[in-house]
C-alpha cells in the first residue's frame, strides 16, 4: 500500500531526530563530569568567534555585503547576551561604520551608499542602542528616520522594505520597533498597520508574511510584537496563537519554524520570544477566554520564598496588584486617539512589573537542544550537521536568555538555579521580548530618547 | 554578445573593457576602520565600484543594466542593485520576457532571496495574465526541489490572485499532498484556494468535502497535525459549527479509541468541551480508557483530558496546566 511508504517530511523529520537523540542518550551516558561539561556555555570561544568576525570577514561573506548592519546586531547583540562588551575602540568603529551606512534622507542601508532598508535601519538602531552612550545615541538623526518611515508606508497600512520594495509583516515590525524604541511612533505611521497584520494571522493560529501565507515562527515574532507596540494585540486570536505556538516544540526539544517543518535553533527566540511575550499579556489572553481579571497562572507557587525581590517592593496578588495598573491603560487604550507619547511608554510599561503568567512552553527541554545541539565549539547552529553563523548565533542565545528568564516574577530578576540549565555561570543578560535588545541598554536609551 | 559560458571562464576586467572606459570607479566609503569588514574578491570589488558610478550617476544604459547583472550574480541580496535595475528596464523599456529567464536562472541558484521573488513580481505583474501560467509552472519546477519554500508559495498566491489560473489549482494541492500529506504548506495552499478561488464558491460550498478531505487524512496519519489543523480553520470563527459538526467529534472518538498518537485529537476535543460539546458515554469511556491511572475519580472530563495530555505529552506539560487551570476557573 502506497500509504506505508515514509514521506519526504517524514524522512527528513527522522533523520534529524534520530541524530538530536544520538546526541542525547551519549550524553547522558557519560559520568557526571564529563557530562556536565558537555552543559556548560562556551563563552570565551563564542565571545571570540564574534570579536574576530567584527574585525575581518572572509570572502564569502560577499552574499552578505548588503547585510552588514545585520552583521553588526547579530555580534554586538550575542556580545551583550553574553554579557561583555568590546572595547571602546571598536565600539567607535561601530558607530562611525554605521553613520556610514545613514541615508542623508534617513534610514540606513546593508552598507555604506546603499539605499536605506528597514530591516537594515532595525538593526542598525538596535546595535547603536547595544553599544550605547551619548555619543551613539545622537548619531542616529530620528527626524530623518521619521520621514523614511513614513515614507515606506503603503496604501494597505502595511510597510514596504525600501522605496519599490516589498510590503510584508517583517517590514511592519522593523518600522514600528525603531519608531517605538526612538520615541518616534505615531498615530500616522500606526494607521491601519493592525488591520494589515490582522489580516496574517492564519487559520492555523500563527502569523504569515503576507495575508494567505503559511503561519510562521518569524512573522509571528514580528506580527505579534509590532501588534503589542502599536496598543492592538487584541485584535489578535491570542488562544489560537498560543495553541499553534506550543505545539512548534517539538520532540527535538527545539523549535520549528512552521506546522511539519525541521527544528532550527534560531526559533528559540522567534518562538521563544513570542512566549516570552505572551506571558505578559495574561489579562488579554484572559479576556479572550472570558476569564476573570484576577484569573493568574503566575510563577508564585515555586519561586515566592526564594523573594528576589532585591529593591524590596513586595505586591500583593488579585485585583490591586500593580500589574493591572500598568496593563489596564493598554487593554483599554484601543481608541484611536491615543496621543503620540502612550504609544511610546508602551514597549517601556510591559516590561514593568511582575510577569503574569508561568511559561507555556518547555524552558528545560529548550536549553538542552541550544546546549547539546547548536552549540559549537564556538558559535551556534541550526541544528547538528548544519555549520555555525552568526545569525544563528545572535537567536540562538538570545532564546537562550529567554528560557533562563521565563520563570522569574520580574524582567530582571535573577532566575533561581534550578531554573538554568548546566552551571549557573551559563546565565545570560534578560533581554526586552519586543525589540530583543539587552535589557539595560534599553533603559538606557529609554531614558536618552524620552527626554529628546 | 557574450556567451554565458565564455563569460565566466575568462573575464575581463571592467577596467579593461573599452566601453568603460570613460567612468571613473567609486570606492565603497567604509572609512578607516569599518567594523565588518568583507575581504571582496578583486572581482566583487571592481564590479561594485562600478556599480556604484553609474548608480551615483543615476545612468540608466545597456551598460548598466548588464553591470547590474554581474553585480546581481556577485550578491543577489543587493536589493539597492535589483532596484536600480528595475530603473534602468523601465527607461529602456527592455525585453521583460528575457528579464524572467534572466531571474530564472538566479531563481535556481538561490531560491531563498526576498529580492529575487519580489523582482519576479514585478515583472510578472509588468507583463500581465498571458505569463500566469508560466509563473505557475516556474514556482512547481521550485517545489520539485523543496516544496516548502515559502517564497515561492507566497509568490504563487500573487499569482493566482493577481493575474489569474485558478482552475487546476485544488487539483495542485491534491498532487501534492498525494505525495507527501505531511507537506503543511499544500494544506496552507489548499486553504487559500478553497477560501479564495473565484471559481469554488468560497468555504462555506467548500466546508463539507473538505471536512471529509481532512477526516480521512487524520485517519490514515493521526499524528499529522496539519489535516487537524485545517480541519479546524474549516470552522474558522465558527466554532459552534465545529462542535455540531459529528464527523469531528467522531474522528476524535475513532483516533482515541485506537489508543495510538492521540495529542491532537484530545486537543481537538479539549476546544470542544471548551465549547459546550456533550460528550457521548461512549467518548467519556474512551478518554478513560487511553490513561486510567491519570484520572481521579470525580473530576469533569475536560479536566481528565487535561490530566492526560500533561502525561501523554510532557514537553507541552506547562501549556496542558495551564489550559486545566483556566478551565477550572470557568466551571
Amino acid at each position: 500500500m502506497a500509504d506505508m511508504r515514509a514521506t519526504k517530511s517524514q524522512e527528513e523529520q527522522w533523520m534529524v531526530q534520530n541524530q538530536v537523540f544520538r546526541i542525547y542518550d551519549l550524553v547522558y551516558r557519560l559520568p557526571p563530569h564529563a557530562q556536565s561539561v558537555n552543559f556548560e556555555l562556551r563563552r570565551e570561544n563564542h565571545i571570540e568567534y564574534l570579536t574576530k568576525s567584527l574585525k575581518q570577514l572572509g570572502p564569502s561573506f560577499s552574499v552578505l555585503d548588503a547585510n552588514r548592519p545585520w552583521l553588526c546586531y547579530w555580534i554586538m547583540h550575542s556580545i551583550a547576551l553574553l554579557g561583555d562588551c568590546v572595547d571602546d575602540e571598536l565600539e567607535n568603529d561601530t558607530i562611525d561604520f554605521l553613520q556610514r551606512c545613514q541615508d542623508p534622507n534617513g534610514g540606513y542601508g546593508g552598507g555604506p551608499g546603499q539605499m536605506p532598508h528597514l530591516a537594515t535601519t532595525y538593526a542598525a538602531i538596535n546595535t547603536l542602542i547595544t553599544v550605547g552612550g551619548h555619543r551613539s545615541l545622537s548619531s542616529i538623526n530620528r527626524k530623518k528616520l521619521y520621514a523614511f518611515l513614513l515614507r515606506m508606508k503603503d496604501s494597505s497600512g502595511g510597510f514596504r522594505m525600501h522605496d519599490g520594495g516589498e510590503v510584508d509583516v517583517r517590514a511592519c515590525y522593523t518600522a514600528i520597533s525603531v519608531a517605538s524604541v526612538l520615541n518616534i511612533l505615531d498615530e500616522r505611521l500606526i494607521q491601519n498597520v493592525g488591520d494589515y497584520i490582522v489580516s496574517c494571522q492564519t487559520y492555523e493560529g500563527g502569523i504569515a508574511g503576507e495575508p494567505g501565507s503559511e503561519a510562521h515562527g518569524g512573522y509571528t515574532f514580528c506580527g505579534l510584537a509590532a501588534m503589542v507596540l502599536i496598543n492592538e494585540v487584541n485584535r489578535l486570536d491570542l488562544p489560537g496563537l498560543i495553541n499553534w505556538l506550543v505545539f512548534r516544540q517539538g520532540v527535538e526539544c527545539g523549535f520549528q519554524g512552521r506546522t511539519n517543518k525541521l527544528v532550527d535553533g534560531c526559533y528559540s527566540f522567534w518562538q521563544g520570544g513570542v512566549a516570552a511575550i505572551v506571558q505578559r499579556l495574561h489579562l488579554m489572553v484572559n479576556e479572550q477566554l472570558g476569564l476573570p481579571n484576577t484569573f493568574k497562572y503566575d510563577c508564585k507557587t515555586e519561586s515566592d520564598d526564594d523573594s528576589s525581590n532585591s529593591d524590596g517592593e513586595s505586591y500583593s496578588e488579585g485585583a490591586s496588584s500593580p500589574l493591572n495598573d500598568i496593563c489596564e491603560p493598554i487593554q483599554e487604550g484601543q481608541s484611536n486617539a491615543s496621543p503620540p507619547t502612550e504609544s511610546n511608554n508602551i514597549g517601556y510599561n510591559f516590561i514593568k512589573g511582575p510577569i503574569g503568567m508561568r511559561p507555556i512552553f518547555n524552558s528545560m527541554a529548550l536549553q538542552q537542544y541550544i546546549l547539546l545541539c547548536s552549540q559549537e565549539e564556538a558559535g551556534f547552529r541550526d541544528k547538528p550537521g548544519k555549520r555555525r553563523d552568526h545569525y544563528h548565533t545572535c537567536y540562538v542565545l538570545s532564546g537562550l536568555s529567554v528560557c533562563h528568564y521565563s520563570n522569574t516574577k520580574e524582567a530582571d530578576s535573577p532566575p533561581l538555579p534550578g531554573h538554568v540549565m548546566g552551571p549557573y555561570s551559563n546565565l545570560l543578560e534578560p533581554v526586552h521580548p519586543l525589540y530583543n535588545i539587552v535589557l539595560d541598554r534599553y533603559h538606557d536609551a529609554y531614558k536618552f530618547f524620552a527626554r529628546s | 554578445m557574450i556567451g554565458e559560458e565564455e563569460e565566466e571562464d575568462a573575464r575581463i576586467p571592467i577596467s579593461q573593457r573599452p566601453e568603460w572606459a570613460d567612468v571613473r570607479p567609486v570606492p565603497q566609503d567604509d572609512g578607516p576602520n569599518p567594523v565588518v569588514p568583507i575581504a571582496y574578491t578583486d572581482e566583487f570589488s571592481e564590479t561594485m565600484d562600478y556599480f556604484r558610478a553609474v548608480y551615483l550617476a543615476d545612468e540608466r544604459s545597456p551598460r548598466a543594466l548588464q553591470l547590474t547583472k554581474e553585480a546581481i550574480f556577485l550578491n543577489s541580496g543587493n536589493y539597492t542593485v535589483w532596484q536600480f535595475r528595475r530603473l534602468i528596464l523601465e527607461a529602456l523599456n527592455a525585453d521583460l520576457c528575457a528579464e524572467l529567464n534572466f531571474v530564472n536562472q538566479i531563481a535556481r541558484e538561490n531560491s531563498k532571496n526576498y529580492q529575487i521573488w519580489h523582482h519576479r513580481r514585478w515583472v510578472a505583474e509588468k507583463l500581465g495574465s498571458e505569463v500566469a501560467s508560466k509563473e505557475l509552472e516556474f514556482t512547481k519546477e521550485i517545489f520539485s526541489q523543496d516544496a516548502k519554500n515559502y517564497h515561492a508559495w507566497s509568490h504563487r498566491q500573487w499569482v493566482l490572485q493577481a493575474l489569474g489560473g485558478w482552475e487546476d489549482e485544488l487539483a495542485f494541492c491534491d498532487e501534492l499532498l498525494e505525495d507527501d500529506i505531511f507537506n503543511n504548506s499544500a494544506w496552507n495552499q489548499r486553504y487559500f484556494v478553497v477560501t479564495r478561488s473565484p471559481l469554488l464558491g468560497g468555504l462555506d460550498a467548500m466546508r463539507d468535502s473538505e471536512v471529509a478531505y481532512a477526516v480521512k487524512a487524520i485517519l490514515a496519519k493521526p499524528e499529522n497535525e496539519s489535516p487537524w489543523r485545517y480541519l479546524r480553520g474549516l470552522y474558522k470563527n465558527d466554532i459552534k459549527s465545529l462542535v455540531n459538526d459529528p464527523r469531528v467529534a467522531s474522528v476524535c472518538l475513532d483516533v482515541l479509541t485506537d489508543k495510538r498518537n492521540l495529542v491532537h485529537a484530545l486537543n481537538m476535543l479539549l476546544d470542544l468541551l471548551c465549547n459546550d460539546y456533550q460528550p457521548s458515554n461512549e467518548m467519556k469511556d474512551a478518554v478513560d480508557g487511553v490513561a486510567p491511572e491519570s484520572n481521579p475519580p470525580g473530576t469533569n472530563l475536560v479536566e481528565r483530558v487535561c490530566s492526560v495530555l500533561i502525561m501523554v505529552d510532557p514537553i507541552r506539560a506547562n501549556y496542558w496546566e495551564w489550559r486545566k487551570s483556566t478551565v477550572c476557573v470557568q466551571d
